[in-house]
């Protein structure tokens, strides 16, 4: 087998600008595949990040009807706290779950003594909160809060920065928020404003936040009845089948009608960047595509070219006795060894790419986020998928031309001019 | 009993819708350790009998007996096999593989047909390199060769799996008459080294004299027989 090989390499390398060719044309191929996937892998991954552990969190779990009417925000249908008890139990019980927090969804007017605009808020109980998004306090800007603190105390609000500029409101200044209650009264209250969200991509992205006691003060909420219950996972790569056992749990539960009382939702239900991350994997497939048709037009070309060129010496190989089948191996080891040179090129450059873009930060802006940061990292399963495809379409690209070399009569092929 | 016999053997090729008539109920019989030439014009059919005797090709008509193997009766595999362990080929335009050097062309049917174990290949490759002088340029490809040089290794590679019958296909027709003389003599003296036996092709009557026995072919015909001992005490 050693032999074969050593043969197949030297019979490539017996038309060098042939073969360099060829194989460039793979190499680019794969890396631009490995590089796209990087790229758009990271750029997905930063994305969802942000979505899931500074936003909406992995799992939401409403009240059946809630996410339909979202634009709403309707408080009658908030989870009544016998409704949040029984999904307690059903988080506490899955050892998938790593953390979950309340939150309370309101629409209300704000006022800076000045002007009144509309603002979504939701209402968090910081400490929950923080562990199922922890990265909601990259996106806080405070004045003077040490880093330890409470992301909200009572009294306080979080203003998105959009609204803040719009309205000219500052860290410290004092605001009223005013919101209609689940009976149809209105209620208002002053806040301090306590620090500036950055805005985010999707439903969520643009809410302030403020403490939920104060939410229930506003809205008059006697019993600790809640909107949503986001939720953290320990493993995000099982969020499907954890998704799937904690929506199985509460099936289980209907209202007198026999319709079920609640509703869960994964982030990609949730987030319109669902979509967009769709698209990535579309694109990368398509690019896998291409990459496939260029490896495959490459080695049959150059394989097809080169039985022709060597008929006489095949006329010869097969005439000293070189079995039909070892005739095949040899151009198959031709057509592998091609395509294993051009994967690892293509791999090395890629992984070298990857590792220039690292050192050189590329920053970037997605719709209203800006100054992103651009992180490929390698991922080697991808690596081994492209370099498995390139493999067996170098080897599927191979089998006509092997074949066809292979099923030659040796007095014809020493015939051959 | 013989190693090669030939019974009434007829070989017609079809070219578009006409008939070719390449041999014409050809019939010999050679012995072992024989060094033997097929002689004829271009055409007469050399070159088909020796396709036909290599198992190379299929008579139309007729039978092929070598080693007391029938011919007719070998598949693909067979038939490669066979050729593989039984038989060895010098091809005139020399034929040997441009990226191997000149030792690996005369291991390759040790490597890819025999699968001798590397300790044995060396030794087999170097004792016939050493016996037809190519031991020395056994690192240069073919190209780093002369025309006589690179028949030499095709020798070599023939005899290095030590067939019984050697078929040699107008050995000398791209040589110039030294170069020819030389390859000739070294047959001949690989036949008494080894005691294979050689047929060769040719139409040069200067070569045709270093021939034990000489069949005549023309037009597809055996026409004539003759033995040439004289030649063979004398270069003795």
């Amino acid at each position: 087998m050693i032999n074969i090989f050593r043969i197949a390499v030297r019979n490539l390398f017996r038309h060098r600008r042939k073969t360099l060719l060829s194989s460039l044309l793979i190499t680019i191929g794969v890396l631009m595949v490995v590089l796209f996937s990087s790229g758009a892998g990271s750029f997905k991954t930063l994305m969802i990040g942000q979505i899931t552990d500074a936003s909406l969190a992995q799992i939401q779990i409403h009240k059946k009807g809630f996410v339909s009417s979202i634009d709403t925000m309707p408080l009658h249908l908030n989870l009544s706290p016998k409704a949040y008890k029984k999904v307690k139990d059903i988080l506490d019980k899955n050892p998938q779950v790593d953390c979950y927090a309340p939150r309370i969804k309101l629409g209300a007017v704000l006022s800076n003594y000045l002007e009144t605009t509309n603002i979504r808020l939701n209402a968090i109980k910081p400490d929950s909160e923080i562990r199922v998004c922890p990265a909601l306090r990259e996106r806080f800007t405070f004045k003077g809060k040490p880093p330890g603190e409470s992301l909200i105390k009572p009294g306080e609000i979080i203003i998105p920065d959009r609204l803040a500029k719009g309205l000219d409101i500052k860290i410290g200044d004092t605001v009223v928020v005013v919101a209609h209650n689940k009976d149809g009264s209105v209620n208002g209250l002053n806040f301090t404003v306590a620090g500036i969200v950055e805005t985010l991509l999707g439903p969520q992205g643009k809410e302030g936040y403020i403490h939920i006691k104060d939410a229930r003060t506003l809205l008059r909420i006697d019993r600790p009845e809640v909107t949503e219950v986001a939720i953290r996972i320990k493993d995000f790569d099982r969020l499907n089948a954890v998704y799937s056992d904690i929506k199985a749990a509460l099936s289980e539960y209907k209202n007198p009608r026999g319709k079920p009382i609640f509703e869960i939702h994964t982030w990609e239900k949730l987030s319109p960047f669902h979509n967009i991350a769709n698209m990535i994997d579309l694109m990368t497939v398509s690019m896998k595509i291409v990459m496939i048709a260029i490896v495959l037009i490459s080695v049959l070309n150059l394989m097809m070219m080169s039985v022709y060129e060597r008929v006489r010496e095949i006329g010869t190989i097969t005439a000293i006795g070189t079995p039909p089948a070892k005739v095949m191996g040899l151009f198959l080891a031709e057509g592998f060894s091609l395509g294993l040179f051009s994967t690892l090129l293509g791999n090395t450059i890629a992984i070298a790419g990857i590792y220039l873009l690292n050192i050189y930060e590329v920053r970037f802006s997605f719709g209203r986020m800006e100054n992103l940061l651009l992180s490929p990292s390698v991922n080697f399963s991808e690596l081994l998928w492209v370099s498995a495809i390139v493999l067996v379409v170098s080897v599927f690209a191979t089998l006509q031309p092997a074949y066809r070399a292979a099923r030659m009569k040796p007095v014809d092929a020493l015939r051959h001019v | 009993m013989s190693l090669v016999e030939v019974t009434k053997v007829s070989r017609v090729y079809q070219m578009g819708e006409v008939e070719v008539l390449a041999l014409r109920d050809v019939s010999l019989s050679i012995e072992e350790a024989a060094f033997v030439s097929l002689v004829g014009p271009s055409g007469s059919g050399k070159t088909t009998l020796l396709n036909l005797m290599g198992c190379l090709d299929r008579p139309t008509a007729g039978e092929i007996t070598v080693d007391g193997q029938k011919l007719n009766d070998l598949n693909r595999r067979e038939a490669a096999n066979f050729r593989g362990r039984r038989l060895g080929f010098v091809f005139q335009n020399f034929s040997l593989i441009p990226v191997l050097t000149a030792r690996e062309n005369v291991e390759y049917p040790l490597i890819m047909v025999m699968n001798r174990p590397r300790d044995e290949r060396e030794k087999a490759v170097k004792e016939v390199l050493e016996a037809v002088g190519m031991w020395e340029m056994r690192n240069k490809r073919p190209a780093q060769l002369s025309g006589g040089q690179m028949q030499r290794v095709a020798v070599a590679r023939a005899l290095v799996g030590r067939p019984k019958l050697v078929l040699a296909d107008e050995p000398t027709a791209n040589l110039d008459f030294k170069s020819a003389s030389m390859v000739i003599r070294l047959m001949r003296k690989m036949k008494d080294n080894f005691g294979t036996t050689f047929i060769f092709s040719t139409h040069d009557p200067r070569i045709v004299g270093e021939a034990e026995v000489i069949y005549r072919l023309d037009d597809g015909k055996l026409i004539g027989t003759e033995q040439n001992s004289g030649r063979r005490q004398n270069n003795d």
